[in-house]
């Protein structure tokens, strides 16, 4: 592996057109509408999202982006994964750029190999009618021209590697528990043997208990394949314990980027500093936020 | 005398024709301007004690245990004495203000309700609700009450259903994660103000969450819960210093710490079980890294100990064992 960057994101923008009465009147409900992170309005009619977000993440790299509802962070990791298309910007992985043009099933095929995404909610991105063993099967069929004999091997693999037993192998996703059925969804990511991961809030819904042991098992699995991370989080005290390096997101743009451990223990930035004063920990007594 | 005494409460609920188990056994009392909180991982039944409470539990739930408000038998209430409880005493707030605010109703109908309902004049109801929308920090508030739900955030409109539960002046708010869906600097916020109607009222509150470290700094005692079994019930300033109950220190230790982290989290194994998988001995013993033959055979019992009260049967033995700051792979 070298040192080149496996993704690189440069000068991201993210527009989306909203009906102007709406959006004057209340923005907030806007970006409830939208679905996404909604959040300057700069000329009537149109929502910046996003807003000149450039970073890059090296081989085996941990990058969280971190920031409140509604500051951006979610429809930087659907661009990055081809899920929403940027209004300028580029996207490079593994050194050749993103075009949104004329994209060839093939070559869709072939980005999926190399970004793959997790969700906050794993029950929504499962299919409910497979079993577990099947759909990684069928994700492995989709990425690689393998022998049934092969698949087998690789799907015992990323079954033994997520922690699943054989009988939850079988299992359709209702049978299983949430932090199960994450499981099932970081088995079915790695299976196209990505070179980044994007987790969007993959960890935000689980119990603490699980969500210590799907911290430990990300950690486990990147030193294990060497895989990058991007790391989408609202939670500072996980930030902490899975990224190497975070941008601090709000209204679309990075206020702060650095070292997870130096940005977390001396923040320069006064939102940042807010933010963290706002986590319960012992001692803590709430103070008002001033916004 | 205090304010709310629950006394081995259990619940069963209706499920495809039978019923089932959702809370074993749950003892807990809350004083004057005493604030506790009950937390526990998803499942536990925090939020059907809490709306065991007033007797807001799904249609055919059957209810075993007492429950008293300042000495009052809730569970013997006939329909007028329920309904003086709910508008006069005791007020709830949910963790998700959507499914509970009516979508096609205005902010205005929404916090006049309970107070029209018990008979006040609506310009008085209306200038008690102002207030409190102000006391709460909702900007605007004369023009909020013509808006209807959509028209704010989910922050905002949490703040408008708190002060829907503070405008009764209730003796017993009973906050459902009431912070849950929130950012932390509006969690902090939210907090702010439940605490200053604590100081200024002596507001007695169970707080519900399962964010042990918000319990243990916004309230007095906390109370934890596990598939349906309250486990520890201790002082908040003791939570960091004297831990009493393997499940609880688990918890503790599972949390990253955004400051200091640790190499690998002390993950506990296994899930978290619902009551009704619950077999025979201590609910916790299938993941607990103490339990010995005993714990598997033999229910604890919820029993004093210190400041608080635990049910381990190990816990003497244990004090003082249970890693505050966890080693790295310590029970995984
Ligand atoms: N209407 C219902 N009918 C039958 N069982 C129910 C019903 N509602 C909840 N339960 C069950 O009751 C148990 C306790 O649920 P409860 O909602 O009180 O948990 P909780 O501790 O509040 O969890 P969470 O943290 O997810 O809110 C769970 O096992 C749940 O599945
Ligand atoms: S009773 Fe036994 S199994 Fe239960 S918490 Fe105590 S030591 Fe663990
Ligand atoms: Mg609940």
């Amino acid at each position: 592996m070298t040192d080149e960057p496996v993704l690189e994101v440069r000068e991201l923008r993210k527009e989306y057109r909203v009906r102007t009465s709406r959006a004057e009147a209340v923005p907030a409900a806007g970006s409830a509408l939208l679905g996404h992170a909604v959040t300057r309005r700069e000329r009537a009619g149109v929502l910046v999202a996003v807003d000149d977000v450039s970073f890059s993440v090296s081989p085996g790299q941990s990058l969280a982006v971190v920031g409140e509802s509604g500051s951006g962070k979610t429809t930087v990791a659907r661009m990055v994964v081809g899920l929403e298309r940027p209004t300028s910007g580029t996207i490079m992985v593994s050194g050749r750029e993103r075009s949104w043009r004329h994209v060839s099933s093939r070559e869709r095929r072939r980005r999926a190999r190399e970004v793959q995404i997790v969700f906050q909610d794993p029950y929504s991105s499962l299919d409910p009618r497979m079993s577990v063993r099947a759909s990684l099967d069928e994700s492995l069929r989709l990425h690689f021209d393998w022998t049934r004999e092969r698949r087998d091997e690789r799907v015992a693999e990323l079954l033994d590697q997520v922690g699943l037993d054989r009988r939850q192998a079988n299992s359709l996703p209702k049978a299983l528990s949430g932090g199960q059925r994450q499981r099932v969804a970081i088995a079915r990511a790695l299976a196209s043997e990505p070179r980044v991961l994007i987790c969007d809030e993959a960890v935000a819904s689980l119990d603490v208990s699980i969500q210590a042991q799907i911290l430990n098992l990300l950690s486990d699995i990147r030193d294990a394949t060497g895989v990058s991370y991007l790391f989408i989080s609202h939670d500072l005290a996980v930030v902490r314990q899975v990224s190497d390096a975070v941008l601090v997101m709000r209204r679309g743009r990075v206020i702060e980027a650095g070292p997870t451990a130096s940005v977390l223990s001396e923040p320069s930035d006064a939102y940042t500093k807010q933010l963290l004063a706002a986590i319960p920990r012992p001692g803590w007594k709430p103070t008002p936020s001033n916004s | 005398m205090n304010v709310l005494e629950i006394n081995h409460l259990a619940v069963e609920l209706p499920v495809e024709g039978a019923l089932r188990r959702v809370l074993h056994d749950v003892t807990l009392s809350i004083g004057p301007g005493e604030a506790v909180g009950l937390v526990g991982e998803s499942g536990a039944g925090k939020s059907m004690a809490s709306r065991a409470v007033i007797r807001l539990l799904p249609a055919g739930a059957a209810v075993h245990g007492d429950i008293r408000y300042s000495g009052d038998s809730v569970l013997a209430m006939d329909r007028a004495a329920l309904r003086h409880f709910r508008t006069h005493d005791v007020a709830m707030v949910f963790q998700d203000p959507r499914a509970h605010i009516n979508p096609v109703r205005t902010i205005g109908d929404f916090l006049l309700e309970a107070l029209l309902e018990r008979g006040e004049r609506r310009d008085d109801a209306r200038a008690a609700v102002i207030a409190v929308l102000a006391a709460v920090g909702v900007s605007e508030p004369e023009r909020r009450l013509r808006q209807f739900p959509h028209e704010l955030s989910g922050g905002l409109l949490q703040r408008v259903m708190i002060a829907a539960a503070l405008a009764v002046s209730p003796t017993l708010l009973l906050a459902d994660e009431p912070t849950t869906a929130l950012d932390v600097t509006t969690q902090s916020d939210v907090m702010v103000i439940l605490d200053a109607r604590r100081r200024e009222r002596g507001l007695a509150m169970l707080f519900v969450t399962h964010d042990l470290e918000l319990a243990a700094a916004v309230c007095d005692r906390i109370a934890v819960l596990y598939a349906g079994f309250l486990v520890e019930d201790a002082p908040a300033g003791d939570l960091h210093r004297n831990l009493r109950h393997p499940y609880t220190a688990g918890l503790l230790a599972s949390r990253p710490d955004p400051v200091a982290p640790r190499p690998r989290l002390a993950a506990i194994p296994g899930r978290p079980l619902s009551a009704f998988e619950v077999g025979a001995g201590c609910a916790f013993a299938p993941r607990c890294a103490f339990a010995v033959e005993r714990c598997h055979l033999e229910r604890p019992e919820l029993r004093v100990l210190d400041a608080g009260r635990v049910a381990c049967h190990r816990a003497e033995e244990l004090a003082g064992q249970l890693a505050l700051s966890p080693t790295p792979g310590g029970s995984e």
